[in-house]
């Protein structure tokens, strides 16, 4: 499934990707240092896919998100979407750009103004971007809501009328408000009820199948990410660890990391539960501030050597479409 | 909303006849004396006499009884009577009467009224309009120069007392410069574009004073207010949307924000009538606050107990236009 993906097109690229948030202190406010949220993260999305990118809380996750549809000024790195270079263009000119770009937030009751209708949020970047006559306009917003579920009659009302899933639904709904062709979901499930993240999921996908749409789907959920990724990166302390096809990540953890996350996934079956073969981390995970040296994830890998704790290791291609960034693997490349 | 003002306008009978018991007995209680500016050389009885003849000797819920009459039915009547031209055959009807000057307390009311509104109310509104831009603005580059410039220019409004900024502006602007006079001409009545222009020049000393400590106020509230709704979720929904960054700011930001800051502004208004005591004493501006002061210097027991009834009704009316406003800002505010 993933070999034919290199001839398909590549509908955002990132390459370098660095977001440093600077650390002021002292009496002058003076730059005493950064937190590093994302610290050199490459990755391709391919048009039509979902990569699903997890991670803990704290890892960098959702900055990365923002980051790629630059919502944050970005440190370093270049952001490709849809063949355009967007990492250092002028907030004015990325305007333009938003309607191809899109995003579905993590806490549907407080990414929707308050103040403004259901008609008003979705209709709002109607009125942006586009001449539609008052009339079309109301159709366009009837017929998204129609494509998310939501009830005409809502039109009216205001966000904090709607349960959780409602909400999340008119987030998704204004995100496709201009027929984007890449939305970052960041943690869309993350606030709503088990109940209910299954039937936005099934929104998500039913959609993408319906407009052919591209996404970045950012979870801490393992079991979602599975479901609904056809790719997945796995995240620890700004970068990406692992990068791999769905099936053969889980089939197969590589990094000692992903292996750790995926063995944490709590297991239905009580007697396979009991004799689960657990590798449970030690530690915190480190400041983002001052990260270790070398690998970061040496301070708490099961498998540090001596040259995790020196080298930063190199983010490489370990079998076709399969990226480790862990000294293990370069070992055995060396050593096969 | 129209049963809420209802039932809150029928709470608020109890609460300022309570209010009105309760202005009554501390002025009772303070050791005033109407008789206590005569001359020395008037011998005590006499004295008791002039007491007697102004009421003092009846008990105190007596006194109180009857000035509930005089002011809860005998001016509306009266007042009634001079509107309608009807007459209710009450010649006899006592009103407040002013200890001071033997005229009805009302009537002294309505001569002080316009210049405390003139100035006060123009000092107000000029202070709102300089305080918005400048809360807005210091919020949205918070830590810039403008912003630590503002905070310091506020935090010396805030502190500086009205008695030293009123004359030290009159020693700078009056005596130095001899720009503007030093004392508010009550008598000037504005007949042509000459007299207005000496008017507005008369103002512009009590209004910069009473501006500054408005402007302070306000522009803090708007500065922590926008700050508070700057860092929201929906804000980056609205820069994700793509639309433009002064609609960012100037739509979604600052409806929200001015939810607090209009309820701070109607709670102020009360103080707009109830005029600003020091200042108008600085500039000879003959309004309320220098009624208020004169008869509490002299005794004059029912102005003061009618002009502090009437700014509690004032306070309690403006309470519940901020509270009908919250509802009319807020669609999450519902009261029935």
């Amino acid at each position: 499934m993933f070999d034919d993906s290199t001839s398909r097109r590549k509908l955002v690229s990132v390459s370098g990707l660095k977001m440093y948030f600077p650390i002021r202190g002292g009496l002058l406010r003076r730059h005493s240092g950064d937190v590093k949220a994302v610290d050199d993260v490459s990755f391709d999305i391919f048009e039509g896919e979902t990569l699903g990118v997890v991670g803990e809380s704290g890892c960098g996750k959702s900055t990365c998100g923002r980051a790629v549809l630059r919502l944050y000024d970005l440190t370093a790195g270049t952001v490709l979407v849809d063949g355009i270079d967007i990492s250092t263009m002028g907030q004015g000119a990325l305007r333009k750009i938003r309607p191809v770009m899109q995003m579905v937030f993590q806490d549907p009751q407080a990414c929707l103004n308050p103040r403004m209708s259901l008609a008003d949020i979705i209709g709002e970047p109607l009125v942006e971007h586009t001449r539609l006559s008052k009339a079309d306009r109301l159709a366009r917003i009837y017929e998204l809501m129609d494509a998310v579920g939501l009830n005409r009659d809502f039109a009216n009302r205001y966000p904090h009328e709607f349960s959780g899933g409602q909400r999340q639904r008119i987030g998704i709904a204004r995100a496709l408000a201009l027929n984007p062709k890449f939305i970052v979901c960041d943690e869309p499930i993350a606030a709503l009820d088990v109940s209910i993240q299954a039937q936005v999921v099934n929104l998500l996908e039913d959609l993408q199948k319906e407009f052919g749409l591209t996404y970045l789907f950012i979870s801490h959920d393992l079991s979602m990410v599975r479901h609904i990724a056809d790719r997945v990166a796995v995240m620890y302390l700004g970068k990406i660890v692992e990068l791999a096809a769905r099936e053969g990540l889980y089939r197969d953890p590589k990094h000692p990391y992903t292996q750790a996350l995926l063995s944490a996934v709590p297991e239905p079956d009580p007697v396979a539960h009991d004799t689960a073969n657990r590798t449970i981390l030690k530690g915190d995970v480190p400041s983002p501030s001052n990260p270790p040296t070398g690998c970061n994830f040496c301070t708490r890998c099961p498998q540090a050597m001596e040259i995790c704790r020196q080298l930063d290791p190199e983010f490489r291609e370990v079998e076709p479409g399969r990226f480790v960034a862990c000294h293990l693997f370069n070992e055995n490349e060396t050593a096969g | 909303m129209l049963t809420f003002t209802i039932r809150r306008l029928l709470m608020a009978i109890p609460t300022l006849l309570f209010i009105s018991l309760i202005i009554f007995l501390i002025l009772d209680l303070a050791p005033s004396d109407p008789t206590a500016n005569l001359p020395l050389t008037i011998p005590p009885d006499v004295r008791a006499d002039i007491r007697a003849s102004l009421g003092l000797d009846e008990p105190i819920h007596i006194r109180f009884a009857l000035w509930l009459q005089q002011f809860f039915v005998n001016e509306p009547l009266n007042l009634f009577e001079h509107w309608t031209g009807w007459n209710f055959g009450g010649e006899d009807r006592t009103r407040v009467i002013s200890w001071q000057t033997r005229s009805p307390v009302v009537d002294i009311i309505a001569q002080r009224m316009p210049q405390t509104l003139w100035v006060v109310g123009t000092a107000y509104i000029v202070g709102i309009l300089i305080a918005l831009p400048i809360g807005i603005y210091s919020a949205y580059r918070q830590y810039s120069i403008f912003d630590q410039a503002g905070t310091f220019i506020t935090m010396v409004g805030f502190s500086i007392p009205p008695f030293f900024s009123g004359v030290l502006v009159i020693v700078i602007f009056a005596v130095q410069l001899q720009w503007f006079p030093s004392v508010y001409d009550t008598t000037h009545v504005v007949i042509g574009w000459d007299s207005f222009v000496i008017q507005i020049k008369q103002m512009i000393l009590p209004v910069m004073v009473l501006a500054l400590q408005i402007t302070s106020q306000i522009s803090r509230f708007m500065r922590a207010s926008m700050l508070d709704n700057l860092t929201q979720d929906y804000v980056r929904t609205a820069r994700a949307k793509g639309l433009k960054e002064s609609t960012v700011v100037l739509v979604h930001v600052l409806r929200n924000s001015m939810i607090p800051v209009i309820t701070v502004i109607a709670l102020g208004v009360p103080q707009v009538f109830g005029g600003a005591i020091i200042t108008e004493q600085v500039f000879k501006v003959n309004g309320l606050g220098h009624l208020l002061i004169g008869a509490i210097q002299s005794g004059d027991l029912p102005t003061v107990q009618t002009l502090t009834f009437i700014f509690a009704v004032l306070i309690v009316l403006f309470n519940l236009i901020a509270d009908v406003l919250y509802g009319i800002l807020d669609p999450r505010i519902r009261y029935d």
